[in-house]
């Protein structure tokens, strides 16, 4: 057992597991923080994707010891302060989830891919998207969403 | 729109102020509870179960209670809107929360007379629960009159309502439902409320408009909380190691090593696993990671599922008849009498369930082992309290389920093992609660799949080219689970008969969406394309003359083809297909493919479904459903396939169960729903099983080959093209 210091959405956590626990036990058993989802253990389905230091990686498969040395680390619980990120309001208009388990991961992923490209096209859309399963079928929502994004076409009262 | 979430049930009245109504309870008195008087919430408690359908504050808020699964099919939305049409309640006041788990409260009428089930299966939760949530909300609209008439002395028959007020033209006066609470009063009795006496669908002013889903606000932020995100006090984390050869049992040969291993509290061995609890998941996967386990042989364990179709080719083709599934006219007569025959056979491999929520649950059992609660996903069943109470030895008024989202249902999810087998390692653990936890691998390897399947179909035509007779033999295993979807009510054919024969393997099989209607449909909608190009028909006309004796189907067909422009020319490297499904609700679709003839891929460019379902609750919801109906159709026709060598699951991870990606999206799916005031039916099942027989007839259009064994893969697409 160690002690590991994170810093999670600009909060500094501290927690005591052994060298090689997976982040992804660490951020949702450990620290309770619940969106980010586990789907298959082995970087398949991107259910766990956070980004660190900007860049959306597989929690699943990351070691607790290689994330304790000030990078920051963002879930779906620090994309906005009120649930209010142009995503979060574009999935909203779109209607996209269904079961919704998948959706931290998708919107995770979609949040990385506007911050390098804003007005990504549909196939740099489906390209960039293509590592986050979506069992319910929603896909063709999700690209609406991160269009709608892309164009600026958000609805006002969503 | 306020967030939903769940709750305690015997706090869920003391959680605010306000008002429960306690009506729509079978056999028990009507009444209301104050519920800011924690004296008399305990009294009522101690004297009946929680029972309500509603909740109303002084300040309007209205909490409506559904008593369905959500598994992102909407019941969430859908269920409370007919409550809530009914009520005559503002809609921005209302929020939801799950109902208590009692089906003789919250049940709608069950599968026989007289019964009620709190089952999500089958797409049967808007089709069952029409009349009940219109009725209860029609009966809380009648207290909520009953009362104003008593508050301002007038005849209750000139009150109406609108929008969470009640109104007195007359004088011009109204009041609110909110501050109508401190005035409620129970009637002696409550009307009954026939079909006759509810709304006309014309009158519906919230059925039927797109509203935005009550749980999809929590669930872009991680806020929404599915069985396996439950955190508690103490909880421990339990795994089971099951193997990959169903039906086996264990032999645990390095038990101290594993009583050794950090965080290890108890090794607990199943007739068919081992299970460990640990302190904490990373210990609990670490000490499973190192079982040693001796597995014994099977039923199952002869069994290699690529090779078993020659066997089941001979259960078709024996003397030895199976049991009937529907029989119509003189089937063998037909045949006798035609003047040509055809017959095919169409195969389909195993397929998981592969929801993206691996199965999971929490319980807690008392240290007494006298009670406990039960924190999980299920798609419920015919007992709500999913098998608890038997392993624990206590009456099921001692457990507490409380329902969580459900990460995807699809039919896995309605078997209960999961929950059994949770309860089984928190009995040992009291009163500590135990999150039981099935890794991907233990999910697929161990899944309960649709089983395998062939159907043998022949059909007849008499010397003018009518169809007239039709027979079609189901073998595979598990009954109902290979033989719904079978019967072709919607097409004119005299004969018809259907049987299943038995083929059973000792795999683990369970409904997966759409069911028999997945394998079957594709048999039928195929070998009616074949005879419509042996005649040189179009197969959309073709399928016309046979609907012309059952108008609501005819009529999804003449909208596809319409709204497909099926009769344009497509790109000269594309085909379109068409096929029917009924499954309650009554589908036509259409899709448009093109062939990698060098690498044997299939892509679907574009889907479009006319789709009766009766009265439309939520129309943005329907069209969802159809959109994800039709990608799970793609992906299982495409690429989905468990294979079994000597009896051992082959895949263990979506590295070699792969799904359908972004990438391979359709363009477009397109939906028309037809406009209908008959009784609504289920949506979650129909567009699924268009998806492998829209295809294969797209194929064999474009390319004069037939696809017949499923799924598509780019192997079998060459082998076929190769032919």
């Amino acid at each position: 057992m160690a002690n590991y210091k994170l810093e999670i959405n600009d909060i500094a956590y501290e927690v005591d597991v052994d060298e090689g626990t997976s982040l992804l036990w660490v951020i949702r058993e450990h620290l309770g923080l619940t969106g980010t989802k586990y789907g298959c253990g082995i970087a398949q389905c991107g259910a766990c994707t956070i980004h660190i230091d900007k860049t959306p990686m597989r929690a699943c498969v990351l070691q607790v010891q290689d994330f304790s040395e000030g990078q920051k680390i963002r879930t779906i619980e620090g994309l906005s302060e009120n649930g209010d990120h142009p995503l979060q309001k574009a999935w909203i208009a779109s209607q996209a989830p269904q079961c919704g388990y998948c959706q931290s991961g998708q919107i995770m992923q979609a949040a990385a891919l506007l911050e390098e490209n804003p007005n990504p096209s549909r196939e740099e859309i489906k390209s960039k998207m293509n590592g986050i399963l979506c069992r319910c079928g929603t896909y063709l929502r999700v690209i609406k969403a991160i269009e709608m994004v892309a164009k600026n076409e958000i609805p006002s009262n969503s | 729109m306020k967030k939903s979430s769940t709750y305690s049930r015997r706090d869920f009245l003391k959680s605010s102020g306000g008002i429960a109504l306690f009506v729509g309870a079978s056999g028990i008195l009507p009444q209301l509870v104050s519920c800011s008087s924690p004296e008399e919430i305990e009294k009522v408690l101690e004297k009946h179960e929680v029972t309500a359908w509603v909740k109303l504050s002084e300040n309007g808020d209205i909490t409506i209670f559904n008593p369905a699964s959500e598994m992102g099919q909407g019941s969430m939305t859908s269920l409370p809107m007919l409550f809530a049409e009914e009520m005559d309640a503002d809609w921005s006041k209302v929020s939801v929360e799950f109902s208590p788990q009692e089906s003789e409260i919250y049940g709608s009428p069950g599968w026989s007379p007289g019964t009620k089930m709190m089952f999500t299966v089958g797409s049967r939760t808007t089709n069952s629960y029409y009349t009940t949530m219109r009725t209860a909300g029609a009966q809380a609209r009648y207290v909520l009159l009953h009362s104003a008439a008593s508050h301002w002395d007038l005849p209750i028959a000139e009150l109406s309502t609108k929008k969470s007020k009640v109104v007195h033209e007359k004088s011009n006066k109204e009041i609110s439902y909110g501050e109508l609470v401190s005035f409620l009063q129970m009637p002696a009795s409550l009307p009954e409320f026939s079909e006759g006496q509810l709304k006309d669908p014309s009158d519906f002013q919230l059925v039927g408009k797109n509203i935005q889903r009550t749980d999809i606000p929590e669930k872009v932020t991680g806020q929404a909380k599915f069985s396996i995100d439950i955190r508690l006090p103490d909880m421990l984390f339990g795994v089971i190691e099951r193997g990959n050869l169903h039906g086996s049992k264990p032999t645990l040969l390095n038990e101290p090593e594993i009583s050794a291993s950090k965080g290890v509290l108890k090794i607990i061995p199943l007739d068919y696993g081992i299970g460990v609890v640990a302190n904490s998941l990373e210990e609990a996967l670490a000490a499973k990671k190192k079982l040693a386990i001796a597995w014994s042989e099977s039923k199952a364990s002869d069994h290699q599922s690529q090779e078993i179709y020659g066997s089941y080719e001979k259960i078709a083709a024996s003397k030895d008849p199976g049991r009937v599934l529907t029989e119509k006219g003189n089937v063998k007569q037909a045949h006798r009498l035609a003047a040509k025959t055809f017959t095919s056979d169409f195969k389909n491999d195993y397929v998981y369930h592969a929801q993206m929520e691996p199965l999971n649950a929490v319980i807690k059992v008392s240290g007494d082992l006298g009670s406990a609660e039960v924190w999980v996903g299920s798609q419920q069943g015919f007992d709500t309290k999913l098998g608890v109470p038997e392993i624990l030895g206590i009456p099921p008024e001692n457990v507490t389920i409380h329902l969580q989202y459900l990460g995807g249902g699809f039919g896995r999810r309605s078997m209960n093992d999961f929950v059994e087998e949770c309860a089984i390692l928190a009995k040992e653990m009291a009163p500590c609660p135990v999150k039981l936890f099935w890794t991907r691998e233990d999910d697929m390897t161990y899944g309960a799949f649709r089983p395998l399947s062939l159907q043998r179909l022949t059909a007849s035509t008499d010397a003018q080219g009518n169809l007239t007779g039709f027979s079609h033999v189901v073998v595979g295993d598990g009954g109902g689970l290979v033989a719904s979807g079978v019967q072709n009510d919607h097409y004119d054919i005299p004969n018809q008969f259907a049987e299943w024969r038995e083929a059973s393997n000792g795999i683990r099989i369970k409904h997966w969406r759409s069911v028999g209607h997945g394998p079957n449909k594709f048999a039928i909608e195929c070998m009616l394309d074949e005879i419509a190009k042996d005649q040189g028909k179009d197969p959309l006309q073709f399928r016309k003359r046979l609907m012309k004796n059952s108008p609501r189907a005819l009529a999804t067909l003449v909208k596809v083809e319409e709204l497909s422009q099926w009769n344009k020319t497509t790109a000269s490297d594309r085909a379109k297909g068409v096929a029917f499904v009924e499954h309650g609700s009554l589908g036509s679709g259409v899709c448009e493919i093109s062939v990698d003839r060098d690498s044997g891929k299939i892509t679907v460019h574009n889907f479009w479904i006319a789709l009766d379902a009766g009265v439309i609750i939520h129309p943005d919801n329907v069209k969802a459903q159809m959109e994800g109906g039709i990608i799970m159709g793609i992906s299982s026709a495409l690429k989905e396939q468990i294979t079994i060598v000597d009896g051992k699951v082959q895949q263990s991870n979506f590295h070699e169960y792969e799904l359908l990606r972004m990438e391979d999206v359709p363009d477009d799916i397109e939906t028309f729903l037809i406009s209908s005031n008959s009784h609504p039916e289920g949506v979650g099942e129909t567009a699924t099983p268009m998806v492998a027989c829209a295809i294969a007839n797209a194929f064999l259009t474009l390319t004069g080959k037939k696809l017949r064994h499923l799924p598509f893969t780019p192997e079998r697409v060459l082998e076929v093209l190769r032919s």
